[in-house]
Formats: C-alpha cells, sequence, structure tokens
C-alpha cells in the first residue's frame, strides 16, 4: 500500500514531464530525422499503427541524419546559431546594466513604496507581449514618437534609423526581460542586512568600496539566476527580431520559423530545434546547479 | 599625601581633576525631525574605561553610541576623541570600531577574512596582516575555525568573531551594541566576563550599550542610566546601587522598596519621615538638601530587609504585617509582605535552610526591620 503511494506520487510529475515534454520532444525529434515531402503533414516517413510491428521497423529504417549534416553544410545555420548566442550574451549583459540600478534602487526605496515599484516591474505582464512589441514600432520608426520629439527638441537634424536594425532588437529584448533580471536581483537585494553596510563603513570602507565589497558579492545568486532567465529565451527568441529586426537580423527562432512556415520543410526546422535545444542545454545545466548550490549555502 | 596615594591605586580617572578624557561630549543634542533623542548631554569618559550605557529602549543610549561611530552626526554640541571634534568625521575615518548587535559578519567571507576586512582597508602592509588576524583568532581561541564561513559556527562563536575583527585595527575606542543580546544566559555570563580579561588586557576603551543592568553592573567600571535622552546618573556600578540619585535610578537598577512620605523632624544625624496616617515614621540618614517638611521618597532594597516573627529589639525601624507572596529564586526567597495601610513590602532572604523548615508561610503575621542606614531618602 505503501509502495503504492510512493509509486503514485512519483508518477505525477514523471508523467507531467512524459506527456508534456518528453513526448512532443520525441515528435520533434522523429521529424528531425524524417524526409521532406509534398504531403499532409509534408514529410515521411510516417507512422503506419496499422501494419503494427513491421510499420514501426519500416518507419526507422527510413530514418536518417541528412537534415543535421544539411546544417552543418549551408553557412546560415551556424552563423543564425552564434549570432543568436551573439545577441543572447550582449542582451544579458545589457539587461544587468538596466535592471541591477531599477532593483538596487527598489531595495533602497522605503518600505511603504516597495509593493508599488514590484507592481509597476510586473505590470506590462497584464498586456499581451505582442502589443507590447508591436508599439516599439511605433515608438522607434523613422516617423516614430522617439524622433518625433528628437526632432522637437533639436537634438537631431535627420530621423534616426533605428527600427529594423539590431539596436530595435535589443531595445526590445531587454525591454521585454527586464522583469526576469530585476526581480531575483531584487529578491537578493531586499533580504541584505543594513548592519553589513555600516560594518564595511565602521571597518574603514568608502560607500562605494562597502558596496562593491558586499552589496555586490551579496547579490551574486540574484545576478546570475537573472542572466539565466534572460538568456535561456532569448536564445531562440522569435517574435521580437522578426518585427523590430532587418533583414540582415540573424536569429535562429527566425530561421526556424522561415523553414516551417516558409519553406514547409519541418524536418529542416526540427533538426534546427532539436540543435538549439542541445545549445541550450548547457545554460540549463549550470542555472540548476547554480539554484541547487545556492539551496544548500542557504541551509 | 597618602590620601591621594590611596585614591590614584584604584582605577578611577573620572575623580582626578587632572585627568583628561579621551571622549568628550559638550552640550551634545541630536533630534529626528520634532523628536529629541538627545537633549544637552554632556559626558566625559577616560582611556581604559569599560563604559556602560545603560536604559530602556527608547532612551537614546543607541543614538549617542551610533554618534561615537559616526553613523549619526550631533544637531547640536561637540564630541571630542582625543581632543579633536569628530562630530563631522564620517566612521570610516575614525579610530572607532563597533561590534553590532547582529554582529553583521560578512556571510561570503570566511572568519579569517571577516577579521582582515578591516585591515585591508588600513594602511598596514600586506604582509603582517596575516600575522594579526592570527594573532586575534587567538585572542578569542577561534584559530581553529579560520577557514569556516559565519553560517557553519555557532551564535557564540560568531560573536566573537564580530568581537575579534572590531579590535583588529587596534581601535582607540570599541564600541559593543548590545553585545550579548542573543546568547543564552549561561553563556551570557561567562561572556562577560571574557569580554573584562580582553579589556584589561588590551587596555582599549569599550563603551556598551545594554539594557540588561545586571550585565551593566557586571562589566562596566562606570555605568550611565539613560532616560529620555537625557544622563540620570552616571557613577560606578557600587554608587548607583547602593546611592542613587533618584527614584528612576534606584527602580530601574535592581529592586527596590519606594515609600513616598515627607520629613517631619530633622535630628543631628537621622530624620523621621512621617508617611502614613497611623504608621510609626521612619528613621533615616540625613538626606542632602532636604529640610523639614519637603516631600521624600524613602527606597530600600529588599535585602537590606530583615523579616522576623517577633518585633526586633534593637532594629531602628520595624513594621508589622502579613505574609501575602513569597517569590522562590532558589537561593534567593522575595517575601511580599502587605503593612497594616495596605502598603506592600518587599524583603529579600538567603535560603540558608531547606524548604520544608523555613520559618514563614503564607498570611503568617511577621515583622520586617530596617537599620537607619539601610535605605536612602530620595527628593525627585
Amino acid at each position: 500500500m505503501v509502495n503504492f503511494r510512493r509509486f503514485f506520487l512519483i508518477l505525477v510529475p514523471y508523467g507531467w514531464l512524459l506527456m508534456l515534454f518528453l513526448v512532443p520532444f520525441g515528435i520533434v525529434l522523429k521529424i528531425s530525422l524524417s524526409d521532406s515531402a509534398l504531403a499532409i503533414p509534408p514529410y515521411v516517413p510516417k507512422l503506419d499503427l496499422t501494419a503494427g510491428w513491421a510499420g514501426l521497423m519500416d518507419m526507422l529504417r527510413a530514418f536518417d541524419f541528412e537534415n543535421f549534416i544539411w546544417l552543418t553544410e549551408d553557412n546560415l545555420y551556424w552563423k543564425a546559431y552564434l549570432s543568436s548566442v551573439w545577441i543572447a550574451f550582449l542582451s544579458t549583459v545589457l539587461a544587468l546594466l538596466v535592471g541591477f540600478p531599477i532593483a538596487y534602487g527598489m531595495a533602497n526605496a522605503s518600505e511603504e513604496w516597495r509593493p508599488t515599484l514590484m507592481m509597476l516591474v510586473i505590470l506590462p505582464f497584464w498586456t499581451s507581449f505582442l502589443i507590447r512589441v508591436y508599439s516599439w514600432i511605433g515608438i522607434l520608426g523613422t516617423q516614430g514618437y522617439l524622433n518625433q520629439l528628437l526632432l522637437w527638441l533639436g537634438v537631431i537634424d535627420a530621423p534616426l534609423v533605428i527600427l529594423n536594425t539590431n539596436i530595435a532588437v535589443y531595445i526590445g529584448i531587454v525591454y521585454t526581460y527586464l522583469p526576469f533580471m530585476v526581480l531575483p536581483i531584487y529578491a537578493t537585494l531586499e533580504k541584505l542586512d543594513g548592519d553589513l553596510l555600516e560594518a564595511a563603513e565602521d571597518l574603514g570602507c568608502s560607500r562605494f568600496q562597502a558596496f562593491w565589497l558586499v552589496t555586490v558579492p551579496l547579490a551574486k545568486p540574484g545576478v546570475i539566476a537573472g542572466c539565466f532567465l534572460v538568456f535561456i529565451p532569448v536564445v531562440g527568441e522569435f517574435v521580437i527580431p522578426s518585427l523590430l529586426g532587418g533583414s540582415r537580423t540573424l536569429m535562429i527562432g527566425k530561421v526556424l520559423w522561415d523553414e516551417f512556415f516558409s519553406n514547409r520543410d519541418w524536418p529542416v526546422a526540427s533538426a534546427v530545434a532539436v540543435v538549439l535545444l542541445l545549445i541550450l542545454i548547457i545554460p540549463i545545466v549550470l542555472f540548476q546547479r547554480q539554484q541547487q548550490r545556492q539551496q544548500e549555502a542557504e541551509r | 599625601m597618602n590620601n591621594q596615594l590611596a585614591s590614584t591605586d584604584a582605577f578611577a580617572p573620572w575623580e582626578d581633576a587632572k585627568a583628561v578624557p579621551l571622549i568628550r561630549f559638550e552640550q551634545v543634542t541630536k533630534r529626528f525631525g520634532s523628536f529629541t533623542a538627545i537633549d544637552n548631554l554632556s559626558l566625559d569618559i577616560f582611556e581604559k574605561e569599560f563604559f556602560a550605557l545603560l536604559g530602556p529602549s527608547g532612551c537614546g543610549k543607541t543614538t549617542l553610541m551610533r554618534m561615537l561611530a559616526g553613523f549619526e552626526t550631533p544637531t547640536e554640541g561637540a564630541i571630542t576623541l582625543d581632543g579633536q571634534d569628530i562630530a563631522h568625521v564620517p566612521p570610516n575615518k575614525r579610530p572607532v570600531n563597533m561590534m553590532f548587535q547582529s554582529y553583521a559578519l560578512f556571510p561570503h567571507l570566511t572568519v579569517a577574512d571577516n577579521i582582515a576586512f578591516g585591515l585591508k582597508r588600513s594602511d598596514m602592509p600586506k604582509s603582517e596582516i596575516g600575522g594579526r588576524v592570527d594573532e586575534m583568532l587567538s585572542l578569542v581561541q577561534l584559530s581553529k575555525f579560520a577557514a569556516r564561513k559565519p553560517h557553519q559556527i555557532s551564535g557564540g562563536q560568531r560573536q566573537r568573531v564580530a568581537l575579534a575583527r572590531a579590535l583588529a585595527k587596534s581601535p582607540k575606542l570599541l564600541l559593543l551594541d548590545e553585545p550579548l543580546a542573543a546568547l543564552d544566559r549561561k553563556l551570557r555570563e561567562e561572556t562577560q566576563f571574557e569580554l573584562m580579561d580582553i579589556q584589561e588586557k588590551l587596555g582599549t576603551t569599550f563603551v556598551i550599550v545594554t539594557h540588561d543592568q545586571e550585565e551593566a553592573m557586571t562589566v562596566a567600571s562606570r555605568v550611565a542610566v539613560m532616560d529620555h535622552g537625557q544622563l540620570k546618573q552616571v557613577a560606578t556600578p557600587e554608587r548607583i546601587y547602593e546611592f542613587p540619585n533618584s527614584r528612576y535610578v534606584a527602580d530601574f537598577i535592581g529592586d527596590v522598596n519606594l515609600i513616598e512620605g515627607a520629613i517631619k523632624s530633622v535630628k543631628k544625624d537621622s530624620v523621621e519621615i512621617s508617611w502614613a496616617e497611623g504608621m510609626a515614621p521612619i528613621t533615616a540618614t540625613v538626606p542632602d538638601g532636604l529640610g523639614k517638611g519637603s516631600n521624600c521618597s524613602f527606597a530600600i532594597r529588599p535585602e537590606k530587609i530583615s523579616i522576623s516573627a517577633e518585633k526586633p529589639e534593637d532594629a531602628a525601624n520595624a513594621l508589622q504585617g502579613k505574609v501575602l507572596d513569597i517569590g522562590y529564586h532558589g537561593n534567593l526567597s522575595t517575601y511580599h509582605v502587605e503593612l497594616g495601610n495596605g502598603q506592600v513590602i518587599k524583603a529579600q532572604v538567603a535560603n540558608q535552610r531547606r524548604l520544608a523548615r523555613r520559618a514563614f508561610t503564607w498570611d503568617d503575621q511577621v515583622w520586617v526591620s530596617f537599620t537607619a542606614t539601610g535605605g536612602l531618602v530620595l527628593a525627585e
């Protein structure tokens, strides 16, 4: 009885993982090993369950790594991967530069202001992400609000070209993912004991030294968590580069979309997705390990 | 001449008119908005003193300490350290270190790095820092724990790391903010003596803030009792206890019986205080500055009161009453005796006999008695 209950308890999370992660991934993997075809769905072989065991064996025999080999042969793919990782890295650094001061300001705000500030950080989540990215088109365009404002102020003579460049992509990403950077950093800074900073000053530190030697090291777990929370999703980001980026913005999410919907080449698109997952596994595992170490340290 | 020698024998620079204080508060006032935390306060603290600031929470003792550390600046007045005005010197530029109530150990640094933290910010050459850290570790007997992080050691050990860290830079003045509040009673008592030993060994001036009067009495060379931003009395623990200058101090330090009354007659070396209808007047020593007819309080400590079944023949004061309550503390018992007019007097008796053989029990008629010199007549 006890064993059954334990089995059931374990079954729930594993069942969840199986249904929502492993099965879809298995399907994607299967498609990536298939060949493109003019059919619905547009690939062969298909699993013919009526043929039973023989049908399964036929399908397995038709699998090959052609699509993965293709990814190495065309420059587009590795360039897109590299460019995605680079854009994600730079966006993470930018989000950190913007997010840390915000989190620091929130943590040092008076007690009664903190819930309001927290709310302001979370507020954008209440509107559709897509609409918010669209509204940036209105801001950044050559006829957009930003250019109008700068022209009116006389800062510039001719409108700046921001939309459809990588700069617009960085702005969009930093804007969208900022809460993921701010919240974990805020959580660590808020816990910081003010006595520690006074102790540092008492022992001969200037305000800045105290910040650098005490606040920053103690905020490290939050900074690391925030960086991973931004970096991992941004590598596969598709909406922002396709709406705000230009033709020269190369990101793997966009390539994947094109393969799926423009080329209708599901097998290659799936192969791109599988490789993307493999690339992301490294930072995800690092992130998990960091979280675990953090929990152990706090115990 | 002989007299002078005798007085310089004991450590008492506050009695020497020529002694120069290490710290001097001159008419210091500190206001936070409309709230006055420190009210026109003047105080001298001498080198090598172990000085205790004692008072209830909100009395201003912490503000006074934070002004010494440099975290608060006085609104008015001057604070000098070694003759130099430090009122506006920032905390990192003062030869003063503080041990925080929360200890404030840096959680990301090891015990040794915590102790080295201040030294690395000083002009001490790098090669000497390691030696100094080892010295401090052995002073607080934590050499074995140098590589541990603060969360890997016990509360008592953390307290000692905090002490070592604050002492590492050899400050002229060490501030201790409720240093023992987080320890349990037994450890606290041990640590009090350790603190005194360390203070004596190093000769550093210590200023301790505490709300625990026993702690202040045990460790300090002088105690300042504070209330509402003012000093009520500054004196040695013995004087504070035996000769409190006000009802407030008498009541705050230890246990006391306070009897309201008025001076009925003044004799050569005693006064009589009438205090209630139909009760015999209390005979006490002559107070300073109080004449016939003035209102006063008679304060007497419970341990100065004897309790007996028969009326004692030779006592200057003897009052009859009934045992109302008995508080048993193990070594002592406190008897609450209700007198004829309803006034309750506390008398403390050492339990020299086992419980079953004690003389009095509830509702027994007893006599409480005390000498003329046992109590004190207070004006305020």
